[in-house]
């Protein structure tokens, strides 16, 4: 079941012509830092279903490539919320879900095609070495009408969620 | 049955009674509950001491430390070393699901009179003592002895690790004196959120025992912080967390359902170091 939605996501990022046309877009800020050691941060980017349901996870950006004794993977429990709310569920890497760490600037990703009608919120969390951790949620309806944002203080910028 | 109850004496003398008898807390403290993939290890130190948790008293001994895998068979303990205040040793969590790593005592204590002389039953405490008599048992109570007070004692000191996404069968009950019957999962607990856990004696819901609840970091703060929370009817225990943090969790039940041949009472001990994450 999930990797079918799994594979759709998928599907609409690769072709979104052909797909139906996205029901909005989440987009997430990683912040410029100014420390003396900066790691890009872990993150987990997932939708809850307020009337219940399993969560729902968009995308999480970890060090995919480290191997060996201490894996990147080591880490993903940091993103806490994220992990006790299907994370740890997941199998990494996950298709159309995983991705490398990104560095500070604006990313858009796309809500899934087939998502039905409801409340929702949107979580982004962030966990960054020798850094903080953050979660920031915001609440959203499908269909969007309204665009719906928040944002961080420490390790997130602006997070936002827009009808298309 | 002999040599089986020395064993027990043996077990005994590893400080677990004094636990029960005296401030001292035994505890033992993972570096973390929650891990990701299966490549990952636990290390954890036991100890036991007054203030939670600094080791500055005596270890706990590694002889009875077992280690539970996620499907319930029995795992292996590395790197065991035991240093003058503090044991410690890993365990690989190769497998996904919840560990569970502790020990399990069972001893007698009591004393008994012959022609008016007092004599104790059971090791004395502190570790064992080279030289020193092996400890009275039940069967070296000669037949003229008067005053004959036994007294059975157990504990269990557990711990719950969780690689990936938690899982039960470590969890389930025995049946046997005084259990951990988690209805929220011991690895799942957060700051702000009520936990409830029920506690069994002899499998059946244990009502109106008495549970220790201390938070870590005694050194920083003034007041001990102690909770002495009650189970309900249910033997259920509900738990609030006001801070993430480890948490030193102890229950206690003493009742006159002993099995011990002439033993009038039975003293039982649990605890548990469980660890609250922030939301």
């Amino acid at each position: 079941m999930r990797s079918t939605t799994l594979l759709l996501i998928g599907g609409a990022i690769a072709a979104p012509a052909a797909a139906a046309p996205p029901v909005g877009t989440v987009t997430v800020t990683i912040p410029r830092l100014d420390v003396a050691e900066y790691h890009k941060p872990y993150v987990a980017v997932w939708l809850d279903p307020v009337g219940g349901g399993a969560p729902q996870t968009l995308a999480v950006w970890y060090d995919l490539k480290k191997r060996g004794k201490d894996p990147g993977t080591k880490w993903l429990a940091d993103l806490r919320a994220w992990w006790r709310k299907g994370g740890r569920s997941l199998t990494m890497p996950a298709d159309g879900i995983s991705g490398a760490t990104r560095a500070p600037g604006q990313y858009s990703i796309p809500l899934p095609a087939n998502i039905k009608p409801g409340q929702y919120v949107l979580n982004v969390e962030a966990a960054r070495e020798t850094g903080g951790r953050e979660l920031v949620s915001v609440p959203f309806a499908v269909p969007t009408k309204a665009a719906a944002r928040a944002s961080g203080k420490t390790e997130l910028g602006a997070v936002a969620l827009s009808a298309r | 049955m002999k040599p089986f109850t020395l064993r027990l004496m043996a077990a005994a003398a590893l400080l677990s009674v004094p636990a029960a008898l005296s401030a001292h807390r035994m505890w033992m403290l993972p570096s973390a509950t929650v891990f990701s993939g299966t490549e990952g290890w636990v290390t954890v130190d036991a100890a036991v001491s007054n203030d939670l948790f600094f080791f500055d008293h005596q270890p706990i001994r590694l002889d009875g430390m077992k280690v539970w895998q996620p499907d319930g068979s029995e795992g292996t303990l590395q790197n065991g070393a035991t240093g003058r205040y503090r044991s410690v040793f890993d365990v690989q969590l190769d497998k996904p699901g919840t560990w569970k790593i502790g020990t399990q005592m069972s001893a007698i204590m009591g004393s008994f009179k012959v022609d008016g002389v007092e004599k104790r039953l059971g090791g004395r405490r502190g570790p064992p003592q080279p030289g020193a008599p092996a400890p009275l048992t039940v069967a070296d109570i000669p037949a003229n002895a008067t005053d004959v007070k036994i007294t059975e004692v157990s504990g269990r000191n557990e711990i719950f690790v969780t690689a990936g996404a938690p899982t039960t069968t470590v969890l389930k009950p025995t049946g046997k004196g005084l259990e951990f019957a988690p209805i929220t999962h011991p690895d799942e607990l957060i700051a702000g959120e009520t936990a409830k856990f029920r506690f069994l004696v002899d499998g059946k819901p244990a009502s109106g025992i008495k549970v220790t609840v201390i938070p870590g970091g005694k050194r920083y703060r003034n007041d001990e912080g102690a909770r002495e929370l009650t189970t309900g009817a249910d033997g259920v225990l509900s738990v609030d967390w006001p801070t993430a943090g480890m948490y030193w969790l102890n229950a206690t039940l003493t009742d006159a359902k002993a099995t011990t041949p002439r033993a009038t009472e039975r003293r039982m001990s649990y605890v548990t170091t469980l660890e609250v994450l922030t939301p």
